[in-house]
């Protein structure tokens, strides 16, 4: 029992980072059918930016709690100048290629995006501990935890519930399914598509870089993060099913609980439990656990 | 079939056409050094940005003339010296590459930071014959599994960071009886550990290992390895992590007790003052694999390297640079070895007769070419404990191990060393 | 007959290259070489609609396999290595391929993926291979004749020609003919080619195993040239490579991999030769070139030039 709570606190948080970097990538893979890797330089420039901006704003003898605000700020802020410029600048040109060739598209603009954060930031080190160290810890069977994960956890809970919002209850988030349902349908039905793409490529762009922002202050931020996070953002989606929101969630919180039990009583299989995961869920449900059903097509 | 091929044979023909125009320039006045260091990735910030900027200032600083004796003389024997820099990431199979693309540009290679560049590199120096300074990288595999003429490492092996720290620690705490480790999930890592482990089981037979945990390489996160150290109820916690991967564990570790709790040691933690400072805890055992940065001996050497540096980039030079000047001034000093009082540029082989079982002086203190027939460096170990006083981070309570007692005797492996007893 | 004499023009042109060339550009070649036998076999399954993110599996199980030869059991044959590469490869594919053939778009993709993360976290963990670190291995002999030392690469150059350009007449062959009509019909509509009594299962399979084979032979070039085998080989940006290379080849012809993959060799090293700082944007900028103006490849260079003639 003692351990129990341990691993699944320390589970839970992982997998609070992991849902808020793969929400994105399943909301733009579900709208678009963009299996986007420029994903992990915008959580990277996302964790970027909160280091100067909250950076900035401590430098300035502000109080520290307003660094929260920063993070946010700096999520906010890179969705939608970032987000847009690559939706409007490249992607908007490619669509109606090959799935794969626009992932190879948005490889190029993530080796791209890697030499242009280091052309800005440097290749040293990045440290925002303040937001992480402040609220302080908590005991939970005899050990220390750090409050901030529980804020990560209550983010991750707050984006999921503001997601299903926005997709389910509102008008947007209605046209928004109408066109993961049957875009040419959803055309001629006179939904702009063209602006829906925008709309969810800057919202997608958003998540990731929120997903870096608050990751920013439990971490150094170095050149590479970006690179790290992506494969285990596909992972999570595809364990999930491509383009489910609840999918992601699930698969996010499968992933963290058997990463945090391996680490505690396998350390030795940490590195391939995840893929494995990812192999044994494919096996047994080809698509993901909530996959789209489609039509076959004669 | 017709259009293509023939438009695939002119353009296989003017890709050769242009990769033969590519390496021709082959200038023969200052003597070409290729450097070879990481300039992006993660190791670029840590390691090797620190070492391209020493590269830069050592190599600018000899054709000045301005570095103190013995290595007053400019350039090279007084030939001035021209870097060629690469970057040293994407791994072992394009350095490769890389690596044949720079040999006909240079005289000389100095460079790699990763092991395994490391050891794909020895051979193919070898077969091109061209003389290859590896600076930094530390697997003791490379001259323990095989024997080069043209390959030299002129700084010491990881091997030696782990024996001191652990005859650091149980000169410190003669009756620690429980280690874990969190270490890199790579061979560095695991190298580290397994040196550490078997190390203190050398020293006190019968120590309790709780556990070992291996995160990814670069995970940066490390909430779920702390609870388990945490809970393991281990007296000593060992890491060989460096870049932003330590700067993680410090900044998750230390809010949370974790430095408190247990004594940790970090084997190669030097590089992580400059960007850490004061957020290091107390009481934390550092190594900087090898008399490097706050460890240098007070001689002229180490002064200039540190005031030079410090004047220049405004940061100090941490273990990486040191270990870039180390490399370039033991190739001067064996270029003006076999150079002599004559005139005419000495040729490779006198130069890599000089270089063998050479003792020069580096800003790190004197370094013996001692293992590997005389290709291996060895150099005397320093650990210190960190401490803050008056807002400073202070390293006291050091300790030096000479360079003899720290590595094992030229011919045997390091691994049988530590388990047969770390005799001499 | 006209794909004989682009076979023997190759042939004749790339051991003219093997026999002339600096060391560092028969290197080069072989590499190129390497990639372009593995993207081969990707082109052979892109003809079925299917894309692998996975293909660094086979090309390190055929690396390694051929290392391990070398280093632990002192084979130190240059074509005993070769074969043993793509005979694992192949074996494995042979293994994996009968689950991964009933999959489809990108799950196919991913699944791949998920198998080549899989060997390299097994190697990562594998302490007797060197870890992340890997290993180094010396071909000594080619068909039992000693290798003059320098001369080595030379060798292998004109081995890998002769293994690639008897795969690409092979694949060639089978493209053309009834085969690959019906892979094609597998990536168009393969409901459409079940109802006509093929199996489109059968198709995808025998396909992903030559794919696999091939990757293997790739992977044992690939070690035998750089003489050091790495983890790295079956990592995911090794795939990625090995995609990127046969869409900026195009999948219509079966040069179109040679050629690609020798632009690719030689833009990577322009660029980290010329522009160290910013190479990575330099190849992404000129992937991005790529698709941009030649939406299928170099195919669409030809087509173009066909329609002007």
């Amino acid at each position: 029992m003692s351990s129990i709570l341990p691993i699944a606190f320390d589970g839970i948080a992982y997998a609070s980072w992991l849902f808020l970097i793969s929400a994105g990538l399943t909301l733009i893979y579900g709208v678009m059918r963009i299996l986007n890797v420029a994903h992990g330089s915008l959580y990277a420039l996302g964790a970027y930016a909160a280091c100067s901006l909250a950076g900035a704003w401590l430098g300035g003898g502000l109080p520290a709690a307003g660094s929260f605000a920063m993070l946010l700020l700096a999520a906010v802020l890179v969705g939608s100048l970032v987000g847009p410029l690559i939706e409007r600048g490249l992607l908007q040109w490619m669509y109606g290629k090959d799935e794969v060739v626009l992932v190879l598209v948005t490889y190029a603009v993530f080796l791209i995006m890697e030499d242009v954060i280091k052309l800005v930031w440097g290749v040293d080190s990045l440290l925002l501990p303040e937001p992480y160290a402040l609220p302080g810890n908590f005991q939970l069977g005899g050990l220390p935890y750090p409050v901030y994960n529980v804020v990560l956890i209550a983010l991750a809970l707050a984006t999921g519930l503001a997601l299903a919002w926005a997709l389910y209850r509102t008008r947007q988030g209605k046209l928004l399914l109408a066109v993961i349902h049957d875009r040419e349908m959803s055309m001629a039905m006179g939904i702009n598509v063209s602006r829906v793409y925008l709309a969810t490529f800057a919202v997608g762009a958003t998540l990731a870089a929120l997903g870096g922002a608050f990751t920013a202050p439990t971490i150094a931020v170095t050149p590479g993060i970006g690179v790290e996070v992506i494969v285990l953002a596909f992972a999570v989606v595809v364990i999930g099913g491509l383009g489910s929101l609840g999918g992601a969630a699930l698969g996010a919180l499968l992933v963290g609980l058997v990463r945090s039990a391996t680490v505690r009583y396998w350390p030795e299989a940490e590195l391939f439990s995840i893929y494995a995961v990812m192999a044994m869920v494919l096996i047994a449900r080809p698509k993901g656990l909530f996959a789209a059903q489609e039509a076959r097509k004669i | 079939m017709r259009p293509l091929s023939s438009f695939g044979l002119r353009a296989a023909l003017a890709a050769f056409v242009f990769l033969l125009a590519v390496p021709a320039s082959l200038a023969q006045q200052p003597l070409k050094v290729g450097i070879v260091t990481f300039l992006s990735g993660p190791a670029a910030g840590p390691f090797g940005v620190p070492a391209r900027n020493a590269a830069e200032l050592t190599a600018e600083s000899l054709n000045a003339g301005t570095v103190p004796a013995p290595y007053s003389q400019k350039g090279f024997g007084g030939t001035p010296i021209e870097l060629v820099i690469i970057d040293e990431a994407g791994g072992p199979q394009k350095q490769v590459a890389e690596y044949r693309n720079l040999v006909p540009r240079v005289d000389i290679v100095i460079g790699y930071i990763s092991s395994g560049d490391c050891l794909a590199i020895a051979p193919v120096a070898e077969e091109q014959k061209k003389l290859t300074v590896l600076f930094d990288c530390g697997t003791p595999r490379i001259f323990e599994d095989a024997s080069y003429k043209y390959v030299f490492r002129t700084g010491p092996t990881g091997t030696m960071d782990n024996v001191s720290v652990a005859l650091y620690l149980v000169e410190r705490t003669p009756n620690v009886k429980s280690i874990a480790g969190l270490n890199q999930n790579y061979a560095w890592g695991q190298d580290s550990w397994a040196d550490f482990e078997n190390a203190m089981k050398t020293l006190k037979p019968g120590i309790e290992v709780k556990t070992s945990q291996m995160p990814k390489l670069f995970a940066g996160q490390f909430g779920a390895e702390i609870t388990t150290l945490l809970g393991s109820g281990a007296e000593v916690i060992h890491s060989s992590m460096w870049g932003g991967d330590l700067e993680g564990l410090v900044l998750q570790g230390a809010p949370r007790g974790l430095f408190e709790k247990h004594k940790v040691v970090l084997s190669a933690g030097e590089p992580a003052i400059n960007r850490l400072g004061t957020r290091i805890p107390d009481g934390t055992i550092l190594g900087a694999r090898g008399p490097f940065g706050p460890f240098a001996p007070d001689t002229d050497l180490a002064r200039w390297l540190k005031t030079t540096y410090q004047d220049r980039y405004h940061v100090p030079p941490n273990y990486a640079s040191f270990k870039m000047t180390q490399a370039i001034l033991s190739v001067k000093a064996a270029y003006e070895k076999a150079k002599g009082s004559g005139n005419a540029a000495p040729d490779q082989d006198k130069i890599i007769a000089a270089l063998e079982n050479l003792t020069f002086e580096g800003p790190g203190g004197p370094v013996k070419m001692a293992l590997g027939k005389g290709h291996q460096a060895i150099m005397d170990a320093a650990v210190g404990t960190t401490k803050v006083e008056g807002g400073e981070l202070k390293i006291v309570d050091v300790a030096r191990y000479s360079a003899d007692k720290v590595n094992p005797p030229d011919g045997m492996k390091s691994e049988t060393w530590i388990k047969s007893g770390l005799k001499k | 007959m006209k794909a004989a004499i682009v076979a023997i023009a190759s042939l004749v042109a790339l051991t003219g290259l093997a026999l002339l060339s600096p060391q560092w550009l028969v290197f080069m070649a072989m590499l190129a070489l390497a990639k372009g036998v593995v993207v081969l076999g990707l082109l052979v399954l892109m003809r079925t609609g299917l894309v692998s993110f996975g293909q660094g599996l086979y090309f390190g199980i055929g690396a390694y396999a051929a290392a391990l030869l070398s280093h632990h059991l002192h084979v130190a044959d240059a074509a005993v290595m070769l074969l043993a590469g793509a005979a694992a490869a192949g074996l494995v594919a042979a293994l994996l391929g009968l689950l991964l053939a009933r999959y489809r778009d990108i799950f196919f993709a991913m699944l791949s993926l998920a198998f080549s993360m899989i060997l390299y976290g097994v190697l990562v963990k594998s302490a007797a291979l060197g870890s992340t670190d890997g290993f180094n291995l010396h071909a000594r002999t080619f068909f039992g004749v000693a290798l003059a030392s320098g001369a080595e690469r030379r060798v292998f150059l004109i081995a890998g020609a002769v293994c690639a350009v008897v795969a690409a007449l092979l694949v060639h062959r089978l493209l053309g003919g009834h085969w690959g009509r019906l892979a094609t019909g597998v990536r168009d509509n393969e409901l459409r080619v079940a109802y006509l009594g093929a199996s489109p299962y059968r198709v995808v399979y025998v396909n992903y195993l030559i794919a696999g084979a091939l990757a293997g032979l790739g992977g044992a070039l690939a070690a035998l040239a750089v003489g050091h085998v790495d983890p790295e080989m079956t990592y995911w940006t090794t795939s990625g490579e090995f995609v990127f290379i046969a869409i900026l080849g195009g999948i219509q012809s079966i040069l179109a991999p040679f050629v690609a993959a020798t632009i690719f060799e030689a833009l990577r090293m322009i660029a980290s030769q010329y522009a160290p700082n910013v190479w990575q944007m330099s190849l992404g900028l000129a992937m991005l070139t790529i698709i941009m103006f030649l939406p299928a490849g170099l195919w669409t260079l030809a087509e173009r030039r066909r329609r002007s003639a």
